[in-house]
C-alpha cells in the first residue's frame, strides 16, 4: 500500500505540465545523444548539469534521467542501420541488428529494439520501485564504519570492471580521491593541495572535472582524425517497423532475460549497461534452440541486449538513491547533481523527499512510453541527425562545456581548470586509464574521508572498528577479495573477457 | 634505455604518478596525522599518497619487466591534432577577458572549421558567426546564463 500511495503521489508530480515537458526534453535529447557516435550520456549530462541549477529539482532530475535512459534507445538505431554503435551499451546490438538490416529487416529490428527497451525499461523501474524502499530501510542501521566499507566496496567493484589493468584503474580512483581532497579540510580548517591559489580553497567543482574528463576529452579524441566519419546512407523502407507475431513469440524469453539480467547487473556497482547487454546476449544464445544462427540476424539477439541495457537504468538507481553509492560515471554525475541541488542520496532520501523519488520513478514510466512513441515512427527522422557535420558538432560541445562551467561560478579560473581536466581526460584515454574510477573517486572522496575519520573518532583511533562490526567487516572483506580477483587465473580470464566484449 | 621504452606512455605516466604520490606524502606529513580529536588533515592523504606511490612504482616495474615492445607507444601525428585543438581552446579561454565569449568562441569555431577540417573560408566564417550568435541568443538573452564579457561589453 505504501508503494502504491508513493507511486500515485509520484504520478501527480511527474504529470505536472512542466515536469512532463522536461521529461520529453530529456528523452528527446537522450535519443539524439544515443544516435550520435562520439557523444555519450555522461558528457551530455555533465555539460547540461550547470544549466539545471536554476530549475526545479524535480524537473531537473527527471530531465537528466531522461537523457540517461533515452540514450540507450537511441544507441540501437546506428547499431542496426550502420553497424556503428551510438553507445558502448549498443555494441552487441550490431551483431544481429545490422545483419537483420542487411537482409531487409531493418524495420522489425528497430521495432523490436524499441519494444524490448520499453518492456525491460519498465520492468527495471518496477524493480527500482519495489527494491529501493526496503534497501533504504535496511541501510538506516548503517553508521560511519559501514558507510566507509560500502564506499570502498563500490569503488573496488568499479575498479575491477573499469579497465584491463587493475593497477591503472586503482591509480585513477586514487587520483580522484586526491582531487576531492583539494581545498579546506572541513574538520580542521587546514588548506590542502591549494598551491597557494585562493580559488582552490573551496575545492575543485565536480562539474569542472566531469565536463573536462568526459566532454572535452571526447572532443579531443574525435578531433584526432581529420576525415569525417563516412556516413552510410540510411536504408529506405522503414515503414514496416512492427515485428510480426512470430518475432514477438521468438523474443518472449529475451524480454524476461534482458529485464532480469539488466536490473541485477545495474544494481551492482561497476556492472554497467555494456556488461548487462553482453551477459544477456550470451544467455540468450546459450538457451536458444537456434543458437548457431546468432550473429546472422536473429531477432532475439537484438531484443535481449537492448532490453538489458534499458533495465540496467532502474538497477543502477537503486544503490545511488538508497545508499548514495553511484556505480558508474553517469550515476556519479547524477549523485553530484542531487548534492548540488541540496539533497543527500542515502537511506533517508526516500522518506525525506518522497515527491522527488516517486516523481522520478513515475517519470521513468512516462518517459519509456514517450520513447516508444518517439522511436517507433520517428526513427527515420532521428537517423537524419547523423547527417550533422562534425565541424558543427564539436565547437557546439566545446561551447556548451565552457558556458556550463562558467555558469557555475562565473570564474575564469574554473575555465582554466576545465582545460587542465580536459587534457587529463584525453591523456587518460590515450594511455588506457579508465575515467569512471576517477570520477567515482572524486564523487566519493569527501564522503569516504569523512566516514573513515568519524569511525576512528568513534573508536578513539583504533582501525579495528572497521572489521569488528559485522556488516563493515563483510563489505571490506568483499572489497579486498574483489581487488584480488586478477590474481586468480580463471576469474581474471572471465573479467578480461567481459571487458573485451565491452 | 631503449627508444621504445622512452616513448612508452605506461612508463612516463608511472613516473608522473610516482611524483604525484611523493608530493602528496610530503604535503600530508606537514599536517596533523592523529590528534586528540581523532585523525587529522594528513591522515587520509598520507594513506592514498602511499598507495599512489606504491602502485605507480608497480606500474613502472611491470612495464620494464614486460619490455618496451608491449608498451603503449604514442602516435604523435594524431596527438598533434588533438593538442592543436586543445591549444586553440586554451587560447580562446585566455581571450575571454579582453574579447569576451562571443568573439573568442567565433574565432575558435573558425579555427576548427577552416584549419582542422579544411572547409572553405566562407563556410568557416559563416559557421563561426552563426554559432557565436546562436550561443549569445540562446544562453545570454533567452536563458539568462551569463557569458564572459570583454572590453567591448559583450
Amino acid at each position: 500500500m505504501e508503494i502504491l500511495a508513493g507511486l500515485l503521489n509520484g504520478f501527480a508530480v511527474a504529470l505536472a505540465p512542466a515536469n512532463l515537458f522536461w521529461c520529453f526534453v530529456g528523452v528527446l535529447l537522450g535519443t539524439v545523444v544515443g544516435i550520435l557516435p562520439g557523444l555519450g550520456p555522461p558528457a551530455t549530462i555533465a555539460m547540461l548539469l550547470p544549466l539545471t541549477f536554476n530549475m526545479n529539482p524535480a524537473g531537473a532530475i527527471i530531465m537528466l534521467a531522461g537523457i540517461y535512459y533515452g540514450a540507450k534507445y537511441g544507441g540501437s538505431t546506428t547499431s542496426i542501420l550502420m553497424n556503428v554503435p551510438g553507445e558502448s551499451a549498443s555494441v552487441v546490438t550490431c551483431l544481429d541488428g545490422y545483419q537483420m538490416a542487411r537482409k531487409g529487416r531493418a524495420g522489425p529490428a528497430l521495432g523490436i529494439a524499441a519494444i524490448a527497451s520499453f518492456v525491460a525499461g519498465t520492468v527495471g523501474v518496477l524493480g527500482l520501485m519495489l527494491v529501493a524502499p526496503p534497501i533504504a530501510k535496511f541501510a538506516l542501521s548503517f553508521s560511519s564504519p559501514e558507510y566507509f566499507a560500502l564506499m570502498s566496496l563500490g569503488l573496488a567493484l568499479v575498479v575491477l570492471l573499469a579497465g584491463r589493468s587493475i593497477v591503472k584503474a586503482l591509480l585513477a580512483a586514487l587520483v580522484g580521491l586526491w582531487i576531492a581532497s583539494v581545498g579546506t579540510d572541513l574538520f580542521s580548517g587546514t588548506s590542502r593541495f591549494t598551491f597557494g591559489q585562493m580559488e582552490l580553497l573551496s575545492g575543485i567543482d565536480f562539474v569542472v572535472v566531469a565536463i573536462g574528463v568526459f566532454a572535452l576529452a571526447e572532443v579531443l579524441v574525435n578531433m584526432e582524425a581529420r576525415e569525417e566519419t563516412q556516413l552510410l546512407p540510411v536504408p529506405k523502407g522503414l515503414r514496416n517497423l512492427l515485428p510480426t507475431l512470430q518475432d514477438l513469440k521468438d523474443c518472449r524469453f529475451a524480454f524476461v532475460n534482458g529485464s532480469v539480467i539488466g536490473f541485477l547487473v545495474g544494481a551492482l556497482p561497476g556492472g554497467g549497461s555494456t556488461i548487462a547487454s553482453f551477459l544477456s546476449y550470451g544467455l540468450e544464445k546459450a538457451v536458444s534452440p537456434r543458437r548457431e544462427q546468432f550473429g546472422t540476424g536473429v531477432i532475439e539477439g537484438v531484443a535481449a541486449p537492448e532490453g538489458a541495457n534499458n533495465s540496467e537504468t532502474g538497477g543502477a538507481l537503486v544503490p545511488l538513491l538508497t545508499l548514495g553509492i553511484p556505480g558508474s560515471g553517469t550515476t556519479a554525475i547524477l549523485l553530484a547533481a542531487l548534492v548540488l541541488w541540496g539533497f543527500k542520496p542515502g537511506p533517508l532520501f526516500i522518506p525525506e523527499h518522497p515527491a522527488l523519488f516517486w516523481g522520478l520513478v513515475a517519470s521513468m514510466y512516462i518517459g519509456n512510453v514517450m520513447l516508444l512513441i518517439l522511436n517507433l515512427p520517428l526513427v527515420p527522422l532521428f537517423a537524419q541527425v547523423l547527417r550533422m557535420p562534425v565541424y558543427l558538432l564539436y565547437p557546439l560541445i566545446l561551447g556548451v562545456s565552457m558556458v556550463g562551467v562558467y555558469s557555475v561560478s562565473g570564474s575564469l579560473f574554473d575555465l582554466l581548470l576545465l582545460m587542465v581536466f580536459g587534457l587529463l581526460g584525453y591523456l587518460m584515454r590515450k594511455l588506457d586509464y579508465p575515467s569512471a574510477p576517477l570520477i567515482l573517486g572524486l564523487a566519493l572522496g569527501a564522503g569516504m574521508e569523512r566516514a573513515l575519520r568519524q569511525s576512528l573518532m568513534m573508536s578513539e583511533g583504533k582501525l579495528s572498528i572497521l572489521v569488528s562490526r559485522p556488516i563493515s567487516a563483510v563489505m571490506l572483506s568483499l572489497a579486498v577479495l574483489v581487488l584480488l580477483i586478477p590474481m586468480f587465473g580463471k576469474l581474471n580470464a572471465w573479467r578480461l573477457r567481459a571487458l573485451e566484449q565491452g | 634505455m631503449e627508444d621504445g621504452t622512452r616513448k612508452s606512455g605506461d612508463l612516463w605516466s608511472g613516473v608522473a604518478l610516482a611524483a604525484l604520490g611523493l608530493y602528496v606524502i610530503i604535503q600530508a606529513r606537514q599536517w596533523e596525522y592523529l590528534g586528540t580529536d581523532g585523525p587529522g588533515a594528513g591522515f587520509f592523504p598520507l594513506w592514498y599518497g602511499v598507495a599512489i606511490l606504491g602502485l605507480s612504482l608497480l606500474l613502472i616495474v611491470l612495464h620494464l619487466r614486460r619490455g618496451s615492445a608491449r608498451g603503449n607507444a604514442l602516435d604523435w601525428t594524431r596527438l598533434g591534432r588533438a593538442f592543436s585543438t586543445w591549444f586553440a581552446l586554451a587560447v580562446s579561454v585566455a581571450l575571454f577577458k579582453p574579447l569576451g565569449f562571443v568573439i573568442s568562441f567565433a574565432l575558435l569555431t573558425y579555427f576548427i572549421v577552416a584549419v582542422m577540417y579544411r572547409r572553405p573560408l566562407k563556410t568557416a566564417a559563416l559557421t563561426a558567426l552563426a554559432s557565436a550568435a546562436g550561443f549569445y541568443l540562446v544562453f545570454d538573452l533567452a536563458l539568462g546564463v551569463p557569458l564572459p564579457v570583454g572590453i567591448l561589453g559583450f
